[in-house]
């Protein structure tokens, strides 16, 4: 009874404050907090929808175009690797993109990692094995902001799982670029600051990142796919999603077979219930 | 205990004889969960969460066995390692997909299974032990996952870390220095980092310990069914095994068939993005969360903006933060006074009409608001609508609960769970 007593009491108590705080403005120094400042970025952002046509790898039946995971490789190599990295990838995972161990050792020499000279131990750069992470193109991250606007160009690997809808993010982010609607920009005074770029699909559309996609043609493909930019975007971002998961598609292959199991067990997990409580539950009139 | 009418283990060959005079153990299985412990004939499915939570606690384990084979807890490659695991471990990327989303599923499993014990008042006499257990359970449980959350070493973790270790912060005057002591620094670092995994690896067994205690205080009175009426005579139940043994099967079956939709085709549509972003001091996120099974509780914290005063003379008795940290543990511990709470001698929801209205049309949407404000961001109209929702939440359980109990008037039972099933039974001469 005393709990119940107490439980009432303390009940109606919190009730009251709660009540009393969300209803009347001002009670007990309760004061709303100050609703998030709208700049007037946030008017110029657009949400993007991605390539059209979507991606090889979306849906559950989806798997890599090598072709195109090839091609967005190149853009990376040609283009991103200026200023971004792939830490966690190394240049072996290539051969999942349908190169040769040849082919991966030769691709692995064309790229300069740090080294230590064998001779006196200093500090040197030799050409890449396949087991070396493609290598970051600044010696740290105070020269990397300090060659960028004081923005540190993130590590490549994750980006595609670091955001949301990250394949889509990252070719709405390249095709992005452009200029703010001149009107609007004039009415609440919008203007880019000196040294960022205007990108109506980044948060704040502010970034520090210059278009990296400029012109049509920037990347000669070697299969000979028109290089228009909207085509780099995709083969970019469809590698960048492999870079972030490079089990994808083996994962979803996976998923079917176990399925298919559980299907078949929990059909079987069934029968055996009606068949073991059969006569245990009488039909209710 | 068990019912006059359980079966007793009989074992068959010589060498079950010789084990059962040395060490009962198959007995003690045939009496626990075997053909040996008798169960309400009755009981729908809302009754298999409690061995699929068991099941999913194993597959926490034995994936976060194998998992910290290849983890290292250390601030400088944490997060590497989660990535080696990914990338490198053969089917590493299965094992910790398995492990985030068997987080989730076990939430999911324990989320029902103790609104199960709401809707039907499985708390009440003779089976408080069990309730109360059961809250430990889920407690440590919190625990567990809120640490496991940290280990990867995403931004996530540890912002979420940072805020979590903060509440405590809250307790006047010791509160900073018992941050601090927890954390091991000012901040999380390697010291913090080492003592969660430390903590994340020891926490599942004490878990899988209280859980053996949950199963032995449910032995005691039997399981509950849904009519709440208790078991009189033998007709009113079946052997565990192959009645419930089997109904289970096909129950796990099915969320099986749930967790590897998640696991195969959506493994990160329950965690969030800031994750796969390494741990960054210097950078805060746009909106810190934790992970969704912690919404409610989330929600319930942040509904507490504004400092307990004396009215119109501007002196704080309580400061906000410690007031939503109250409030945030007493949602939970409140569960502790349940059973004296609701003193109701009917226990199923089934014929409680008054009771059955709050708990569909109050209980049931708060909690599903909570769930939702806890995800959102700290502004209006989610700020007002997270303290109406927590008001409604301790009035249910400290106000509604206790009046409603006195002033219902039930439906009639049953005489039996047979005649619940049957529709005929002879009340015993």
């Amino acid at each position: 009874m005393t709990i119940r007593l107490g439980g009432i009491i303390a009940g109606l108590a919190i009730t009251a404050v709660l009540v009393l705080w969300s209803l009347v403005p001002g009670f007990m120094n309760f004061a709303f907090g100050p609703a998030p400042e709208q700049q007037p970025s946030y008017a110029f952002y657009e949400h993007g929808e991605g390539p059209e046509g979507g991606f090889s790898f979306d849906g559950p039946l989806g798997t890599w175009d090598v072709a195109q995971l090839q091609r967005g490789y190149q853009v990376y190599k040609e283009v991103c690797s200026a200023c971004h990295s792939l830490k966690f990838v190394a240049f072996r995972n290539l051969r999942q993109l349908s190169y040769s161990e040849a082919e991966v050792e030769a691709e692995a020499k064309s790229w300069t990692v740090p080294g230590i000279d064998p001779n006196t131990g200093e500090a040197t750069t030799r050409p890449g094995k396949p087991t070396d992470a493609f290598p970051m193109p600044f010696p740290n991250n105070i020269a990397a902001a300090a060659a960028n606007n004081n923005a540190i160009p993130p590590d490549l690997s994750l980006i595609t799982k670091a955001r949301h809808d990250g394949s889509n993010y990252v070719y709405d982010l390249l095709t992005g670029y452009g200029e703010p609607d001149p009107v609007k920009a004039a009415k609440v005074g919008f203007e880019t600051p000196a040294g960022l770029h205007f990108n109506k699909h980044f948060p704040n559309v502010n970034i520090a990142m210059a278009p990296p996609l400029a012109i049509d043609g920037q990347v000669s493909y070697a299969d000979g796919t028109a290089a228009t930019i909207p085509q780099m975007a995709t083969d970019v971002a469809a590698f960048l999603t492999w870079t972030a998961e490079p089990s994808l598609v083996e994962r979803k292959q996976t998923g079917w077979f176990v399925l298919g199991f559980l299907l078949f067990a929990t059909a079987l997990a069934f029968l055996s219930y009606k068949q073991i409580w059969a006569g245990m539950k009488p039909k209710k009139k | 205990m068990s019912f006059a009418w359980a079966k007793q283990y009989e074992p068959q060959s010589a060498f079950t004889k010789w084990l059962d005079e040395k060490l009962p153990l198959p007995r003690l299985v045939y009496s626990a969960v075997g053909a040996g412990y008798p169960v309400p004939r009755n009981l729908n499915y809302m009754w298999n969460f409690g061995v699929l939570a068991g099941f999913f606690l194993v597959i926490q384990i034995v994936t976060g066995v194998v998992l910290a084979m290849h983890y290292a807890a250390n601030s400088e490659v944490a997060f590497g390692t989660v990535e080696h695991i990914m990338r490198n471990v053969n089917y590493g990327w299965m094992l910790r997909y398995a492990h985030a989303n068997g987080a989730s599923f076990f939430f999911i499993v324990i989320y029902l299974h103790i609104f199960r014990g709401f809707y039907y008042s499985s708390y009440k006499a003779p089976r408080e032990m069990i309730w109360l257990l059961g809250v430990v359970i889920f407690l440590l449980m919190m625990a567990t996952a809120f640490m496991g959350y940290v280990l990867p070493w995403g931004q996530m973790s540890f912002w979420g870390a940072q805020v979590i270790t903060g509440l405590f912060s809250a307790i006047p005057i010791v509160g900073e220095p018992l941050q601090v002591w927890l954390l091991g620094g000012f901040a999380p670092d390697n010291a913090a980092l080492n003592r969660f995994f430390s903590l994340h690896f020891l926490l599942p067994f004490v878990i899988a310990g209280v859980v053996i205690l949950h199963i032995w205080a449910l032995h005691i009175p039997g399981s509950s069914n849904p009519t709440g009426v208790e078991v009189k005579q033998e007709s009113d139940t079946v052997p565990f095994h192959p009645y419930y043994t089997a109904k289970d099967g096909f129950g796990l079956g099915v969320v099986l068939i749930f967790f590897t939709l998640m696991v195969f085709f959506l493994p990160n549509a329950l965690g969030h993005p800031d994750n796969y972003i390494e741990a960054n001091p210097l950078s805060t996120p746009a909106l810190i969360v934790p992970e969704w099974y912690f919404y409610p509780f989330y929600a319930i914290l942040r509904a507490f903006t504004g400092d307990l005063t004396i009215p119109f003379t501007g002196i704080v008795l309580i400061p906000a933060k410690l007031l939503g940290v109250i409030a945030m543990f007493g949602s939970i511990l409140v569960w502790f006074i349940l059973p004296w709470l609701d003193k109701s001698p009917v226990r199923s929801g089934h014929y409680r009409p008054l009771f059955r209205k709050f708990f569909w049309f109050g209980l049931i949407p708060t909690m599903a608001a909570l769930f939702y404000l806890g995800g959102a961001h700290a502004e209006e109209p989610y700020i007002m609508l997270s303290q109406i929702f927590t008001a409604y939440y301790f009035l249910h359980f400290l106000v509604i609960l206790p009046i409603v109990s006195q002033i219902e008037v039930p439906k009639p039972l049953p005489f039996s769970i047979t005649e619940a099933v049957t529709g005929k039974d002879k009340p015993a001469e």
